[in-house]
């Protein structure tokens, strides 16, 4: 037992999880509703989501801020919950899995800063 | 007694005899007032002497006779036969070694307990002609409902993640390390975050929260552990800025 009283890593794991789960409550459900059935449906301007516009708002700063925020914190959530899922149902996944779970969330934070830096101001 | 009867199956273990546990039923009178504790009682008085379990107060006071049943983590003097229509399981509780019949081996939770000093290490140290050490009813307000922990074990056998990995603290240990923490006499949170922070320690726990819900005596140790985990990520990021604690010493 004695080496399980080293220091556990999981704060920032579970820190990104958090925050990540905090945004995807507050505005999860509203994004999908409006990206998947708002627009689509025609309840909302077709406008609202033409290229033009969302290259617009991207182009902000503060905008590029919270695609930033909410793509990365949203794969950190999810990879999380991935992980302590499969070792709920029985799959005991070790440092590999752990590696390739939180590394694709590594990964699609550093796609989401890489394509938003592309966009330009 | 109202002369009706039901079965009560029970699953024995006895080493001496049995390579695995098997099920055994009884046929039991009950009445209204019958719980399940009465009931293991009759049986042992009455049907069958070798039946093994534990128990003491009948009061849901002394945390002796946890046990599952019906597939649930309780006391057996605190559940009836009445809430069970013609049969009721009890089963040793889960996540414990079976030593015998319904006595589970708690040696693992005792030293758990152990190592989380739940016990008053004083912020500073009190000559006897100082008197006592003074706490306000709010001071006590914070830590009195983890207090009321009998160490019965329900919350262990009710936590997937103790089932899964048996080195986890759990939540009863925590629940009474977080109680001490909260006592405003207490100096000790600094060697006992040790063990928030450890491997085995608050982020084991996937926040289901099943272990409050069983517990008898409304403690709340999903609250105590969740709150933990915020505690141990302040420390594990700025424990660098705090000066290096004194040798030894109390906050």
């Amino acid at each position: 037992m004695s080496d399980q009283l080293k220091r556990s890593n999981e704060p920032v794991f579970w820190l990104l999880f958090g925050a990540g789960g905090m945004l995807a409550a507050l505005i999860g459900a509203a994004l999908v509703f409006v990206l998947v059935f708002a627009v689509p449906l025609g309840l909302m301007p077709e406008a609202a989501l033409s290229y033009g516009a969302a290259r617009a708002f991207a182009q902000h700063w503060l905008a590029k801020a919270f695609l930033f925020v909410v793509v990365s914190l949203f794969f950190w959530h999810a990879v999380h919950r991935i992980f302590h899922s499969l070792h709920d149902i029985g799959v005991h996944a070790g440092r590999g899995a752990r590696v390739l779970v939180y590394g694709s969330a590594l990964a699609g934070t550093v796609a989401a800063a890489f394509a938003l830096a592309l966009i330009g101001g | 007694m109202t002369g009706q009867t039901k079965t009560v199956a029970v699953l024995r273990y006895r080493p001496e005899q049995d390579e695995a546990p098997v099920w055994q039923e009884y046929q039991v009178p009950y009445g209204d007032d019958t719980s399940v504790l009465a009931a293991l009682n009759y049986i042992k008085d009455e049907l069958d002497g070798t039946l093994s379990f534990r128990w003491s107060c009948r009061q849901a006071i002394c945390g002796s006779c946890g046990m599952m049943i019906g597939g649930k983590p309780q006391l057996a003097c605190k559940a009836f036969l009445r809430d069970y229509p013609e049969r009721v399981t009890v089963e040793a509780l889960a996540h414990f070694p079976i030593e015998r019949d319904l006595v589970v081996v708690m040696d693992g939770f005792i030293d758990k307990l152990q190592k989380v000093k739940p016990y008053l290490i004083p912020r500073e140290m009190r000559a006897l002609e100082d008197g006592e050490y003074l706490q306000t009813p709010e001071e006590m307000d914070l830590y009195a409902q983890f207090a009321g922990c009998i160490n019965c074990g329900l919350c262990y056998a009710a936590c997937p993640q103790v089932g899964l990995n048996p080195d986890f603290l759990g939540p009863g240990a925590i629940a009474l390390l977080h109680r001490y923490n909260l006592d405003s006499r207490d100096g000790g949170q600094a060697e006992r975050m040790e063990m928030i922070n450890a491997e085995l320690g608050v982020f084991n726990c996937t926040a289901v929260g099943y272990c409050s819900e069983v517990c008898p005596k409304m403690v709340d140790p999903a609250n105590a552990v969740n709150v933990n985990k915020m505690n141990s990520a302040r420390d594990y990021f700025f424990r660098f800025l705090r000066p290096a604690p004194k040798q030894g010493g109390c906050r």
